[in-house]
């Protein structure tokens, strides 16, 4: 089997959300609320246990208040976030049940007849993306539509997407086809476009990744994301140590400890 | 330059300062938590104060049935662990989304998950200890020759324990949650001297007055005073939720009832027993609301979260 990615480009993207429809009625993903929330066009907010695919509205003054607020001054861009399927991925590692899983096409996949809801994962994703669903106890999050892909279809944001904002496919045929996009966005002066994907941090890479204009971290991608278990070594060492202490430590007071004539 | 385009640099100054924008742009979405808030309510936060206590005593009482300390000593503090690993189980299964499905914990054992290794801890740590406890109890009651039994499984039970004691800073520390993570190494040694400080104190409630537990209950207050220390030291800003607003109260009480309280009234008290079990109770009561404070600066640190 091939691993498989997601490619969002960005500047492809008109925030028309058919992503986040599609998932929600392929995966039937119950509603995460009915609340508005004043920022720009997104009512969805983030990711969670009832979000798969969530496009963000990142509006902005390029130069704040300079020039007034004339039209021209404010960009808008619309980009599709949906769980990153990381290399290194944080809540795999964690589950301490073997529910969540890598599947044959390289995805990170959540076992639902398995999570018993410990809500671990939920502390160990550098990206927020996993969370808990209070109505069923389990933890959620995009599955890759690995039933979709078993039967040899694209997931279902894919399939909806419809000006190519969401490319599926074989990833080292997508990094490819990405690098050629940016090519052609910095020859046509968009110089600000830059491929997200964490290949240098400790996460590995990610099989979703992204294409953005400016700094990624206004769209809630950070630039360094840490995969927890890089901690393990330095906390079990202290914990190794801090154990050897409470021992050493009590068979000493034991030992050469006075008896109190009270005791 | 016209006073409002003056008002205006002024405030692009200001929001550069705060670090909002840099050249203008906003470095989050919108401030949109980038982390989901742990999820876990007072039942873990209970658990590492139970379990936490129940491992140090496992290994109080090993160490005083090496060193020949009083019988007495060692069967209450064998009782303490076993109590304490019985109530840790059911704290765990009520925190679970699927209480039903706990037995899906001993389903892997995986080195790299804390959750994991703590899951199967705790189960043995239950077994040694309850079968410590109830050997000593039969020995007791009956001829049985089961001395040897009750003192294996005792082992077992220390082994165990100073794990039950120590691993929950690692099942926090190595995590995403910013303030956790900044403390990855200082976690297990706190959690562990909050753990040693409760058994100690659970001890001394029950009427032991052995000079060793006074310094061991001094120990473990001299080291969470430092651990304040060393907290009200830091600052940069994984570390605000221990420093300010709601939880910043909450850790700061912790660190009070668990460090200098105790401590002088242990230093100071002089030969007072009365002294000594109101250092007990403020230990016991700190190292409660300890983990507590942890788990809550854990939820608003994720708030904060920016990527």
């Amino acid at each position: 089997m091939t691993t498989t990615g997601f490619f969002t480009d960005s500047t492809l993207c008109i925030g028309c959300k058919a992503c986040e429809v599609a998932c929600k009625e392929w995966n039937e993903v119950p509603d995460d609320g009915f609340v508005f929330s004043g920022l720009s066009y997104d009512n969805t907010v983030a990711l969670g246990h009832s979000t798969w695919r969530h496009v963000k509205f990142v509006e902005e003054t390029p130069a704040f208040g300079r020039g007034g607020n004339s039209p021209e001054q404010i960009t808008w861009q619309f980009s599709s976030d949906v769980c990153k399927h990381c290399e290194h991925a944080g809540c795999l590692e964690a589950c301490p049940t073997g529910s969540i899983v890598r599947t044959e096409f390289g995805g990170v996949y959540i076992q639902p007849d398995i999570c018993n809801g410990c809500g671990y994962c939920v502390v160990s994703c550098p990206f927020g993306v996993v969370d808990r669903r209070p109505t069923d106890g389990r933890a959620f999050k995009c599955t890759f539509c690995y039933d979709r892909q078993k039967a040899g279809l694209q997931p279902a944001c894919a399939k909806a997407c419809p000006t190519g904002s969401i490319l599926f496919g074989d990833l080292e045929q997508l990094e490819r086809a990405a690098d050629e996009r940016i090519a052609k966005l910095h020859g046509q002066g968009m110089t600000d476009a830059a491929i997200w994907n964490p290949k240098e941090s400790s996460v590995g890479g990610t099989h979703a990744f992204f294409l953005v204009r400016g700094d990624s971290r206004t769209y809630n991608l950070p630039k360094e994301p840490q995969v927890p278990t890089t901690l393990l070594r330095e906390g079990w060492g202290a914990a190794a140590i801090a154990a050897g202490a409470i021992a050493v430590g009590s068979l000493l007071a034991f030992a050469f400890g006075r008896r109190s004539p009270s005791a | 330059m016209k006073p409002t385009e003056e008002r205006l640099d002024q405030l692009r100054e200001e929001a550069a300062r705060s670090g909002q924008t840099v050249a203008g742009t906003l470095l989050s979405y919108y401030g949109v938590p980038l982390l989901k808030p742990p999820v876990w309510t007072w039942e873990i936060p209970t658990y590492f104060f139970v379990g936490g206590a129940a491992g140090a005593a496992s290994v109080l009482a090993a160490v005083a049935q090496l060193t020949g300390a009083d019988e007495d000593l060692v069967r209450d503090a064998r009782w303490i662990a076993a109590a304490g690993a019985g109530l840790s189980g059911p704290l765990l299964i009520a925190d679970l989304g699927r209480p039903e499905r706990f037995l899906n914990m001993l389903r892997v054992f995986k080195l790299q998950s804390p959750m994991s290794v703590g899951a199967w801890t705790v189960a043995a740590f239950g077994a040694a200890s309850t079968a410590a406890a109830f050997a000593d109890l039969v020995r007791r009651r009956t001829s049985l020759p089961v001395r040897l039994v009750a003192d294996a499984a005792g082992l077992v039970s220390a082994a165990t324990g100073l794990a039950m004691s120590t691993y929950t800073g690692v099942l926090l520390g190595a995590t995403s949650i910013p303030v956790w993570s900044r403390h990855v190494r200082l976690l297990p040694f706190h959690f562990g001297a909050s753990a040693l400080g409760s058994a100690v104190s659970l001890l001394q409630l029950m009427g032991h007055d052995d000079d060793a537990l006074n310094a061991l209950g001094i120990g473990a207050a001299v080291f969470e005073t430092m651990t304040g220390f060393q907290l009200e030291r830091t600052s940069d800003r994984e570390s605000e939720p221990l420093r300010h607003g709601p939880t910043g109260i909450t850790t700061r009480l912790g660190g009070v009832f668990s460090g200098p309280i105790p401590l002088v009234l242990r230093l100071f008290g002089l030969r007072s027993r009365r002294a000594r079990q109101a250092a007990a109770a403020a230990t016991l009561l700190g190292s409660l609301i300890t983990r507590f404070a942890w788990v809550e600066a854990g939820k608003e640190s994720a708030k904060q979260s920016k990527p």
